[in-house]
């Protein structure tokens, strides 16, 4: 990490910190009529995107970091995501349509007698929050431990990511899998205690957001500027070197997966509060990829180039998509192809200094060496 | 009653003798004149029953003439068919009937279209008798089988004859061992409900052992066009993969670059059959496909080459990249055609040769996807001959081994890239055309067969073309036989793990390129 790029870091986490004490101050101590208000909607929807920049940051990591294009890390948020929406569906207990205290509407109305082992202990925050990690994090490391050991790389992984998310959004589709189906999961009512409805939740699920995402940078700048991260990087541009001066590869690479894989998950948790449902097509593969061109747009290997990717891409979003439906498809699809031909260093490769950017695309010089076809 | 003593003909003065019964108007007279009209099948005979069945027999009791009342109302003589004047209508009754006499009356109608003229009639009433298995259309069926020429409906008449005395506990041990063989012959879903009553209504010893074996027979048997029926399923959906598959495989192999505009390719291929569907005029369109298919190549592989020098070209040393460029592609294709097109799918008629379905013994095989099966083969041995057989492929073969080398080589590899991705691409097209025969053409097409295209190329490798064919087929094969075990998402999900697996052993596929140029 260079100098520059740190400060950029230390501004952006500074901003972040602010956020969360002026957001929910501005939203919640002035009146409406004010010019500063900040309204419940627009708290939770900046909110939105702060999940979303925890997504692009976990991605950075792989991604940016150690080659790893992950076309599946949607299916890490969005299991983090299901396993918050199944606290958030057990704490609905009696108040829901059916007014069953242990079962979920969408169980009774499938005529379910019992509660699917499944959701066993999900009415408790602390399991809850346990599975936000294990879940994803253990899928990513069987995921991981297969693909790493018989040294699936570049595209091939790609492809096997998506395959792998796409999977689960079939899964997650079926209603006898025992989450919703299509519908998936919503209609939640309170969070600890805290009504989701109140506009003081929402302000403080968005400075928990913040906070996230500044632990999110904090632990990748800490993985990336150590020993550990240097190897990471070295694993990245020479795969083959690193292997043959004794590194194991495999394990590198599969603890940084991991990692991401639990951030994604934390970041799918803190999202479903905040937009009030979760249904398979978090899933879906074009999600994933979609998240790789946020960090595409941001910079890659930057980090907080990432989580400002996120967080523009999905303004424009937000912005399109109700000003000009129609064209947003080619907006974004302008976007993966402007941005990878005319931008490979993405926005912050724009700021930072050219001295102190290291390349970070696979250089023909480097893949001639290790005898790959350019 | 001057026209009855006409002397027509012999028969006709037995249908006077039977119809002299009707006028009678008691039970037994009617039903042995019922049987008389079964066993003479006198013309008219079809008619009358008919008549009788529905109440609409008349006679008159003091001329003896009988006659039916049509279902215009009018009334017309049983014997010439000759309109009788209004004026005499009061005078005729109904011919009463009762349940024994309606049973014999389906018995005999059956057997009155046994004898019909028209051979295919003939069968539908053996397959009749067959399913209705009344017994007192035995006769009748034995009558006829006497005198049938027709092998077809000779076959119909022996299956319904088995049918009658396998489960009539009055016929004879033997003829009914008979008969369960010849059901047991014939062996399908039918004939396996029939012995399956026999086998536990049989109070004979060997009747029941012999329906029982049989039974396990037909079952066994059923099982076998069960399966086949699978494979059959699974082959067509290769065939489909293969397709869709083969052009990625051939862009891939040689580049080294995932196209995920591909399956938009597919798409194109499959709006360009729509545009020729609607430009053609009626006369030309079970020729279509004959103008679709080159369209579908050209448009695709044009675009596909629009790609590959605007785009992918600057990203060849950035394959992870490519991947998200082309992405953007698709994006944009995709909204392009929902623009043009609109949202909605559209739908592409079959020409005439590609509808309807053979029956082959137990297998139903839809004409569109063996057409497609056909297509696919043709598709996959005409490329295995541009990469064999000509200079191009000559060359396109050695960029895939080695791009240095080829290239020192004095292999212009800017030009096949460009040529390669203008054949994968037109090929992508070409299984658009077949897709809009079997599927929704949507904007969305392409997406659903590009993650299993992917899968595809994974598990075959990029090395050979038979790697393809060989994955398409695995995964198509597999996919439709663990659909039924364990259900259609289920299936998928566990090809996928057997992917992910499969690759721990061969990370490059089945028939990967060996060399130190593998080493990425």
């Amino acid at each position: 990490m260079s100098a520059e790029l740190d400060r950029i870091g230390l501004a952006f986490v500074a901003i972040l910190a602010a956020a969360a004490i002026v957001v929910p101050a501005l939203a919640l101590a002035t009146s409406p009529a004010s010019p500063l208000h900040i309204p419940p909607y627009l708290v939770q929807l900046l909110g939105k995107y702060l999940c979303y920049a925890i997504l692009a940051v976990a991605l950075d990591l792989v991604w940016g970091y150690c080659g790893i294009l992950s076309l599946g890390h949607a299916a890490f948020f969005a299991l983090g995501g299901y396993a918050m929406g199944m606290y958030l569906m057990r704490q609905i207990g009696a108040r829901g349509v059916y007014a069953n205290p242990i079962l979920p509407d969408f169980m009774v109305f499938l005529n379910w007698k019992a509660l699917p082992v499944a959701w066993w202990g999900f009415n408790w925050f602390p399991y809850a929050m346990l599975m936000v990690v294990l879940v994803p994090g253990l899928l990513a490391l069987a995921f991981g431990w297969f693909a790493f050991r018989s040294r699936v790389t570049g595209v091939y992984l790609s492809i096997i990511t998506q395959a792998m998310t796409f999977a689960l959004y079939k899964e997650f589709f079926r209603n006898d899998f025992g989450f919703g189906g299509n519908n998936g999961l919503t209609d939640f009512k309170d969070l600890i205690g805290f009504s989701l409805q109140s506009d003081a939740t929402k302000a403080a699920l968005f400075s928990a957001s913040a906070i996230a995402l500044i632990l999110a940078y904090w632990a990748a700048r800490a993985i990336v500027g150590s020993k550990y991260g240097k190897a990471l990087t070295a694993v990245r541009d020479a795969e083959s070197r690193m292997r043959f001066l004794g590194y194991r590869v495999e394990n590198h690479k599969l603890f940084a997966f991991v990692v991401s894989a639990v951030m994604a998950g934390v970041a799918g948790a803190l999202y479903v509060p905040q937009v009030g449902i979760i249904n398979p097509s978090e899933f879906a593969p074009s999600n994933s990829i979609e998240a790789a061109i946020w960090v595409a747009v941001g910079g890659r290997a930057t980090l907080v180039g990432a989580a400002i990717g996120a967080i523009a891409v999905n303004f424009a979003k937000t912005y399109f998509t109700g000003a000009f439906p129609e064209y947003w498809l080619y907006g974004l699809g302008s976007l993966f192809i402007l941005v990878t031909l005319f931008l490979p260093r993405g926005l912050l490769g724009l700021v930072l200094r050219d001295r102190e950017a290291k390349p970070v695309v696979e250089t023909p010089a480097l893949a001639i060496e290790e005898g790959a076809d350019p | 009653m001057g026209l009855a003593l006409s002397p027509v003909a012999a028969r006709a003065d037995g249908l006077d003798d039977t119809l002299a019964r009707f006028v009678k108007d008691k039970f037994p007279e009617s039903e042995k004149a019922v049987a008389e009209l079964a066993a003479e099948a006198p013309p008219q005979g079809a008619a009358i029953l008919e008549a009788l069945g529905d109440n609409r027999l008349l006679y008159d009791p003091s001329s003896h003439v009988v006659a039916y009342r049509t279902a215009t109302g009018a009334i017309l003589n049983a014997k010439t068919g000759e309109a009788i004047a209004a004026g005499d209508a009061a005078a005729f009754k109904k011919v009463r009937i009762n349940n024994a006499i309606r049973v014999a009356i389906q018995g005999a109608v059956g057997s009155l279209t046994l004898a019909n003229p028209d051979p295919q009639k003939r069968v539908a009433a053996a397959q009749d008798v067959f399913r209705t298995r009344n017994e007192k259309a035995l006769p009748a069926v034995e009558a006829q089988l006497a005198k049938e020429k027709d092998p077809q409906v000779i076959e119909a008449l022996r299956l319904a004859r088995a049918a009658i005395t396998a489960g009539a506990e009055s016929a004879s041990a033997e003829d009914r061992l008979a008969a369960i063989a010849t059901l047991r012959a014939r062996g399908d879903q039918d004939a396996q409900n029939l012995i399956d009553q026999i086998a536990q209504k049989a109070t004979d010893p060997r009747v029941k052992a012999a329906a029982a074996s049989a039974l396990s027979a037909i079952h066994t048997r059923l099982a076998m066009w069960t399966v086949a029926q699978d494979l059959w399923y699974g082959l067509s959906a290769s065939s489909v993969l293969l397709l869709a598959a083969i052009g990625l495989a051939i862009t891939f192999g040689v580049m080294g670059v995932i196209n995920m505009a591909h399956g938009e390719m597919v798409m194109l291929g499959a709006y360009a059959t729509y545009v020729v569907q609607l430009l053609l005029p009626p006369e030309l369109q079970n020729w279509s496909l004959a103008f679709a298919i080159p369209l579908a190549f050209l448009v695709a592989g044009v675009v596909g080459v629009a790609i590959e020098r605007l785009i992918i070209r600057y990203l060849y040393a950035r394959p992870l990249e490519t991947l998200l460029a082309t992405w953007g592609v698709s994006l944009i294709l995709q909204q392009a055609v929902r623009s043009i097109f609109g949202a909605n799918n559209r739908l592409v008629t079959n020409p005439s040769f590609m509808s309807g379905a053979l029956h082959l013994g137990g297998l139903e095989i839809t004409t569109n996807r063996m057409w497609i099966i056909v297509l696919a083969i043709v598709v996959f041995v005409a490329l295995q001959l541009v990469l064999r057989a000509t200079p191009f492929g000559l060359q396109m073969r050695a960029v895939t081994q080695n791009r240095r080398m080829a290239a020192a080589m004095g292999i212009s590899t800017a030009r096949v890239d460009m040529l390669a991705f203008a054949l994968g691409s037109g090929v992508a097209g070409v299984a658009g055309v077949a897709l809009s025969q079997i599927d929704n053409v949507s904007p969305n097409l392409g997406q659903g067969y590009i993650i299993d295209s992917f899968m595809v190329v994974v598990f075959g490798g990029v090395g050979n073309l038979w790697g393809t064919a060989l994955g398409a087929l695995t995964l198509g094969v597999a996919n439709k036989i663990l659909e039924p075990i364990v259900g259609a998402v289920q299936g998928q999900i566990v090809l996928l793990i057997v992917i992910i697996l499969f690759i721990q052993k061969r990370p490059r596929g089945l028939f990967a390129l060996k060399g130190r140029a593998v080493e990425a």
